[in-house]
């Protein structure tokens, strides 16, 4: 088992009277994808910051790279590369001019980062842009230069805070293939989403969180596996008649699935036979608007283990 | 791509020259910035002293027929009493510009802070960076009017020079304190403008610039006592022609212009670090 590079055991962060991080344990090994996922405000920008070592924690244990970030922040983020959930590219600045003066915060010399800022530019898909403002860039360009910057000084871990929100669907399959060839060249690392279906493209290993706590911890198919049916059948009915409806089936399960969850726009049934449990809902009369048949996703895992969705 | 070697020194702990270099880093970073607007800086060092010096040296001046101090060789002209005191405000006006709105953007609209703290550099080291850029603004803003102080016969001799540092410690003691309030804008709400108008601009009119403090009623003068700018005002006098003070009086501004940069470098490091979560 090779050491790991982030050891969290019971860390905490209190703001006043609000707990935003509760006792989170979680390890994270060399090369591996690791994911918090969780909904706005459950506390995963919050360990990111801790992680980060830009945030003292309130209690528990943390370590980076072997080191506490309490006594040894700027070794720890002199290896770190980090993704903020919001931009900070500097908008004065031309594009190439960004990574330039982010490199020599980390020591590197005026040759070398001019070297890796123009590989890093290649790799961005940002080459011929270098010279642009930072302002003309749109917002999945924006991310790819943050990205760019963050894997300035080769870190070691890149820590990456909701890296898609926001960002249209084809940006976002072009910022997916980024990551995943970092996860091939064996970075690790360490992103929080509320997207299902990103942690699922991107993550080994994930902890759910909520709350500030972790919820169910594992990879994306075992926690499926674990807190889910093989498919979901999705109906809708109407807003007015969802509830109704599901009341009426859930009085008799059989043939359906194993449950069901109303939300307010649709009902879910989790099957393991998706079509068949339609074919069974169609011949005991019910007539659905609209009905869809997928496989389970973490969005389900999130709804089974909270009781709520992640985008709310 | 993970080949490239970003050429940290070997044996070196990592951030370890981040550490010693983190101030110059930054200060680097601002002065790259501030090449957006290098030809306003260039015009406004240049034009300021030439338009100052002609309208105050050769218009004024002519009005006033009186010697109004008293320097190391006797009485000098009204050219010569104003000119130390336009030097030092041509700092404070870099002070007025460099440490308004870039300290306040740096935080919100253009958050580059947030991206420094991500690195192994200090808020400490931040702050450094940041006064370091705005004194290499000042500095050569500061020897380029005193050249052209040169030139119009506002001063002589080589101790004059001397100027040029007592307006940049003068800029400098105003950069740092307006720095540590604008830190503290989390709202644009034109705190800036008041800063202009209701800061620098009374400072500028009551601080002794076009006449001696004296001329101004008892309960007035306060306003040059506790002003930076008096106090550079004078100093540059004392530089530039001799003027004839109190030896403790002269050590009173020196010490008050040093007193004000560490208050202000001080308050503008504990901001930041607040800010940035530390």
């Amino acid at each position: 088992m090779p050491v790991p590079v982030v050891v969290a055991s019971a860390l905490t962060k209190k703001y006043k009277d609000f707990t935003a991080v509760d006792g989170l344990d979680f390890e994270v090994a060399p090369g591996e994808a690791f994911g918090l996922l969780g909904p706005n405000g459950a506390g995963k920008s919050t360990t990111m910051r801790m992680v980060g070592a830009v945030s003292t924690r309130s209690g528990g244990d943390l370590e980076i790279l072997g080191l506490d970030p309490n006594r040894h922040g700027p070794e720890i983020r002199a290896q770190l590369g980090v993704v903020p959930q919001k931009d900070n590219l500097d908008e004065e600045l031309r594009v190439r001019d960004n990574l330039l003066v982010y490199g020599r915060y980390f020591g590197i010399s005026r040759s070398a980062v001019a070297k890796k800022a123009d590989e890093l530019l290649e790799f961005a898909q940002l080459a011929d842009r270098a010279k642009a403002k930072v302002d003309e860039l749109s917002g999945g360009m924006k991310r790819r230069l943050t990205i760019a910057r963050a894997l300035i000084n080769d870190p070691r871990i890149l820590l990456l805070d909701e890296p898609t929100t926001g960002l249209d669907p084809q940006a976002r399959h072009i910022l997916w293939d980024r990551l995943f060839r970092l996860k091939e060249q064996g970075t690790t690392l360490v992103l929080t989403t509320h997207y299902m279906d990103e942690a699922e493209q991107l993550c080994d290993r994930i902890v759910v969180v909520d709350h500030g706590r972790i919820m169910a911890e594992g990879s994306p198919a075992g926690l499926i596996r674990e807190y889910s049916s093989r498919e979901v059948l999705e109906v809708r009915f109407g807003s007015d008649r969802n509830a109704d409806a599901a009341a009426e089936l859930q009085t008799n399960l059989s043939g359906l699935g194993e449950r069901i969850e109303v939300l307010p726009d649709r009902v879910l049934i989790f099957t393991d036979n998706g079509e068949g449990a339609l074919m069974t809902l169609t011949e005991r009369g019910f007539t659905p608007i609209t009905s869809l048949v997928r496989r389970s996703s973490l969005e389900d895992v999130f709804l089974r283990l909270t009781g709520r969705t992640l985008v709310e | 791509m993970s080949e490239v070697s970003t050429d940290l020194p070997g044996g070196e702990a990592p951030g370890a020259r981040s550490r010693r270099y983190g101030s110059w880093y930054v200060a680097e970073h601002r002065l790259l910035s501030m090449r957006s607007y290098a030809q306003t800086i260039v015009a406004t060092s240049i034009g300021s002293p030439v338009l100052y010096l002609l309208a105050l040296g050769m218009g004024l001046a002519g009005l006033v027929d009186k010697d109004v101090d008293t320097g190391a060789s006797g009485p000098v002209s009204y050219l010569f009493f104003v000119a130390p005191a336009l030097l030092a405000t041509a700092a404070v006006n870099v002070a007025g510009e460099e440490a308004t709105y870039p300290v306040m953007q740096a935080f919100k609209w253009n958050p580059i802070l947030f991206a420094m703290n991500a690195t192994p550099i200090s808020p400490r080291q931040i702050v450094n960076g940041f006064l370091i850029s705005i004194a290499a603004r000042m500095l050569p803003t500061c020897a380029i009017y005193y050249g052209a102080m040169l030139l119009f016969g506002a001063t002589t001799g080589a101790a004059s020079a001397l100027g040029i540092l007592t307006a940049t410690l003068t800029g400098m003691a105003v950069a740092a304190l307006i720095a540590r309030y604008s830190a503290t804008v989390e709202e644009d709400k034109g705190q800036m403008a008041v800063i202009m108008r209701f800061g620098l601009m009374p400072m500028f009119l009551f601080s002794g610039t076009f006449f001696p403090l004296e001329q101004l009623p008892v309960y007035l003068q306060w306003i040059g006592w506790i002003s930076p700018l008096w106090h550079g005002s004078e100093l540059g006098r004392v530089v530039s022609y001799g003027a004839v003070e109190p030896i403790w009086l002269t050590v009173v501004h020196v010490a008050f212009l040093f007193g004000v940069l560490a208050y202000g470098w001080n308050g503008f490091r504990r901001v930041t670090a607040r800010r940035l979560g530390r």
